[in-house]
């Protein structure tokens, strides 16, 4: 877009073809026209249908990814495996290791019920869970920046031979990793969609304008500046993709309020959709719509009503 | 008001359809221009309504050559020139109203009804105003293309053959019209190849007649 094209750039053109009826004189110097119309009010609706879900998918997992990060950074867990009969000693020295160790809460050894109930999915709840060589396990909270998962894991080396420290790093930060890379993919996605929205508008814009190429002459004998010719189209295209993408993000909004609730199942597709404010974000969708439609439709007429002299 | 310089123009280059074309439209005259068909008639009333560049020599209107103007210079050129059309073209689903008023929508200005009322009561449109272009006679569609080239006030008229579709009666209508303009103040040139009109109207009004022949402009004779 020319340097020219922005400076003349109108917000007032932007909200009149948001709010604006396509019954003041400026709009009525376009005839209408159905086809392009109905294409325009199709695409903005579709795209922002789709938007929704890419923007939903986004939220959904930043928020995965934001809570596996601060519970990786919660607690660690330290696992001491020994011969039954010395597992009882060296547990109790890695509980005295971790006892003294700076940065960290009180150290909580999880009770064998809770082992057993841990390991159930795998073993099934027949398996006597007691019989089998199962390794203590020890929560431990994390309390402050001083912690030294590095120093600890030495210290445990060294002093409780068979104790090991698990920061949940090595199966956590892989799900961390792809779950920033599924919210990327959705922010793409949004940006993917906003670009094709504005191409399939420009495109139904230059087809109203060859239609309309014997108005565009007599409006340029009579005076009328490539500037408001294209205002009038504009706004009508604008209003168009408001009034379209509105309808788009509603549907979008109903379907993803009736995708089953994450509670219910607690899984990771059925936690998809928003969350308290979050609702109110795709409420932007069909105002961005607005601004593609604005900007599409002023650069295809400007470029086109230029091209002819 | 607007100064043809040894100006030419061709369609096809090599090939000049008017040349050393010399003109002065001063404030208050009015002229006619005749010539045969296809003599280049339209084409010198386009270059002054800067629809077409001169290839050769030079167009100065209002004291700005065309060739230096931009987009929106030439949009605000054809604000102070009115022009009636041979093929007079309106937007078709506009009220005559509408479309006689949409050079002051256009620029930006507020449409006085009442003014608007009266210019179409003058041209005996008033009846028509929320009828639709299709469905106007020859002479009606004159009449509301003239209202539509003087709702601005333009400094200049210029009208394409404007008689060219309508019987004597009618023509006579709308050659009254323009003269009515002219003594009013405003500059008027009408192209037509109808001699009888022009007969008629300078029994009206001081007009000059000017001539293509050959690709030149020239003074008529005296049988004119």
């Amino acid at each position: 877009m020319r340097r020219a094209d922005l400076k003349a750039l109108r917000l007032r053109a932007l909200w009149e073809g948001l709010v604006g009826r396509d019954g003041g004189a400026g709009e009525r110097i376009v005839p209408p026209t159905g086809f392009t119309a109905q294409l325009t009010l199709f695409a903005a609706a579709a795209m922002a249908f789709l938007a929704v879900f890419a923007l939903a998918l986004a939220l959904a997992t930043g928020r995965l990814a934001e809570r596996w990060s601060a519970e990786l950074a919660q607690s660690v867990t330290v696992r001491v495996s020994a011969p039954s009969a010395e597992q009882a000693s060296r547990t109790q020295a890695a509980m005295q290791i971790l006892l003294t160790t700076p940065g960290v809460g009180e150290p909580q050894l999880l009770p064998e019920d809770e082992v057993a109930r841990l390991l159930a999915p795998w073993f099934g709840p027949d398996m006597p869970v007691d019989a089998l060589p199962v390794p203590a396990l020890i929560d431990l909270p994390i309390a402050s920046d001083d912690f030294d998962a590095e120093g600890l894991r030495l210290r445990l080396e060294a002093e409780a031979p068979g104790a090991v420290l698990d920061d949940h790093s090595q199966w956590r930060r892989p799900l961390v990793s792809a779950a920033r890379g599924v919210r990327l993919l959705g922010a793409v996605s949004l940006l993917l969609i906003a670009a094709t929205a504005g191409a399939m508008i420009a495109l139904a814009a230059k087809a109203a304008l060859a239609a309309n190429g014997q108005v565009i002459r007599v409006l340029r004998l009579i005076g009328a500046r490539d500037l408001t010719i294209a205002a009038a189209f504009v706004r009508r295209f604008t209003h168009r993709a408001a009034i379209g993408a509105a309808a788009g993000t509603l549907l979008g909004m109903a379907a993803v309020a009736l995708l089953p609730d994450a509670s219910a199942a607690g899984g990771f597709l059925t936690g998809l959709g928003f969350r308290g404010w979050g609702w109110l974000l795709p409420l932007l969708i069909p105002v961005v719509a607005a601004g593609v439609g604005f900007l599409a439709t002023r650069w295809a007429a400007l470029k086109m009503l230029g091209a002819v002299r | 008001m607007i100064e043809l310089q040894d100006a030419g123009f061709g369609y096809h280059e090599g090939a000049e359809l008017l040349s050393n074309m010399t003109l002065s439209l001063q404030k208050g005259m009015f002229h006619f221009l005749t010539g045969p068909s296809g003599a280049g008639k339209t084409t010198l009333l386009r270059l002054l309504y800067a629809d077409l560049l001169p290839t050769s020599g030079r167009v100065i209107a209002f004291g700005q050559d065309l060739r230096g103007l931009g987009r929106d210079d030439i949009a605000g050129l054809r604000r102070r020139v009115g022009v009636v059309h041979q093929d007079t073209q309106f937007l078709d689903h506009l009220p005559v109203a509408e479309n006689v008023a949409l050079p002051l929508t256009v620029s930006g200005h507020a449409v006085d009804m009442t003014a608007l009322r009266d210019l179409l009561g003058w041209v005996q449109l008033g009846p028509q105003a929320r009828a639709l272009p299709p469905s106007l006679s020859g002479g009606e569609r004159q009449r509301a293309a003239l209202a539509r080239a003087v709702i601005l006030s333009p400094d200049l008229v210029l009208a394409d053959e404007p008689t060219g579709n309508l019987d004597w009666d009618m023509s006579m209508r709308l050659m009254q019209l323009l003269i009515e303009l002219n003594k009013s103040g405003k500059t008027v040139l009408v192209a037509t190849h109808d001699l009888n009109l022009i007969r008629a109207a300078k029994a009206q009004v001081a007009a000059r007649v000017l001539r293509i022949a050959n690709g030149g402009l020239q003074l008529a004779g005296a049988d004119l």
